[in-house]
């Protein structure tokens, strides 16, 4: 058997619970994060990433012990982005039992952040997260710090540049379509997948399992998805689902 | 290597090896315990085995997810586990072992590459159980029974 795409919950921290953005908007209480990973871990997801929505933008250091608290209970992968300022940062974080960190805003002011972290940790623990947008003149660019600052770049020419700094796998992710049901990116994800030799995660908009089909026909190696997993619609409703086994039965 | 002197790693592993003492090294932990890596520059390994650590050859790298392995011996660390089980792989480099009495299990990724080997109560797993579900959980717990 060739390696599976993984299905890969997203979770997201703020003010230290687990909330839920939409475009990036409107954070929506949802519960008690460790809560949270418990019922992932019972549900045998394929791998789980954590985002920290508050760190890089309050400037502020990620929340070691609530990481350490979440990563105890994780029979499975985790990865965790927020607040990945510095290699001291990462070595905390990896201490934890985290194998991946997820960058996206230190990135915007050191790229040298990626091979820093890769040539100590190896580069399948670094992660380089695009967020992605239209711009209001030029176009979509990549963006930084909770899609607030705009980098001159597409994302496919930031894929290739960090790709290039010694990230070991990128996530994709579209801002315009954060818990908004309307499928992934497909167009672009195929093309940064023929761009890159490097795993690509590509997230924002999934809606039902068939999401994950085309994403993987696409050429992703993972797919995350939150509201989907999070919220039973219509009323979004809180309630923890995920598709066990979905690529192995 | 020299983080490995600094907490006497070598005379550790060195020590269970002699008293034939259930030692299980994950990933990378197994991978120190062979001769020699090039990941970042040319490395001394703890040198069990003389046999070196090579890049994978694969269109995407790192291997990254769950994949399946094929025993290849007997072995009580597979004692009584559940069928069809896949393991959580995150590496870029293997274990070129050339001991095929050696070889505990092997995966598909690119080639067919050493994913685990046993000799003398010595263990190593290129993934990892401990992050692998139930799957893994059943690995480990034998490797207690050992």
């Amino acid at each position: 058997m060739a390696i599976e795409a993984r299905i890969i919950p997203v979770l997201l921290l703020h003010k230290d619970g687990l909330y839920k953005t939409k475009q990036f908007n409107n954070p929506k209480y949802v519960g008690d994060p460790v809560n949270a990973v418990r019922i992932f871990n019972e549900k045998e997801v394929d791998e789980l990433l954590i985002l920290d929505i508050d760190c890089s933008k309050e400037n502020k250091e990620p929340n070691y012990a609530l990481i350490e608290e979440i990563v105890s209970e994780a029979f499975m992968p985790v990865g965790y982005g927020g607040g990945i300022a510095s290699l001291e940062i990462a070595k905390k974080i990896f201490q934890l039992g985290v194998e991946k960190v997820i960058i996206n805003s230190a990135l915007s002011k050191n790229l040298n952040l990626l091979s820093e972290i890769s040539s100590i940790y190896g580069a399948q623990a670094v992660v380089g997260c695009i967020d992605y947008k239209k711009s209001l003149l030029g176009g979509t660019k990549a963006y930084f710090t909770n899609a607030s600052k705009k980098s001159n770049s597409t994302p496919l020419e930031w894929a290739k540049i960090i790709e290039k700094a010694g990230a070991g796998e990128i996530m994709l992710n579209a801002v315009d379509r954060e818990g908004t049901y309307q499928g992934y990116d497909i167009s672009l994800l195929k093309q940064i997948v023929k761009a890159v030799n490097i795993p690509v995660v590509v997230s924002g908009g999934a809606n039902v399992n068939s999401d994950f089909d085309d994403a993987k026909q696409a050429g992703a190696s993972g797919m995350a998805a939150g509201s989907m997993f999070i919220y039973q619609r219509p009323h979004n409703a809180v309630l923890i689902s995920y598709p066990s086994n979905y690529f192995y039965n | 290597m020299q983080g490995l002197r600094n907490v006497s790693a070598p005379e550790i592993i060195s020590a269970r090896y002699a008293d034939a003492r259930p030692t299980l090294g994950i990933c990378i932990g197994m991978q120190i315990l062979f001769s020699d890596s090039d990941e970042n520059g040319l490395h001394e390994g703890i040198g069990i085995w003389k046999s070196s650590v090579r890049k994978l050859e694969a269109p995407i790298l790192p291997h990254m997810g769950w994949n399946t392995v094929q025993f290849k011996k007997e072995s009580n660390l597979r004692n009584e586990i559940r069928p069809n089980p896949r393991y959580y792989f995150v590496h870029s480099y293997f274990v070129e072992c050339n001991k095929q009495e050696d070889v505990f299990c092997s995966t598909d990724y690119g080639k067919e590459f050493v994913s685990g080997f046993e000799h003398d109560n010595i263990f190593g797993l290129q993934f990892h159980p401990e992050k692998s579900h139930k799957y893994g959980m059943e690995l480990l717990a034998n490797f207690c029974k050992i």
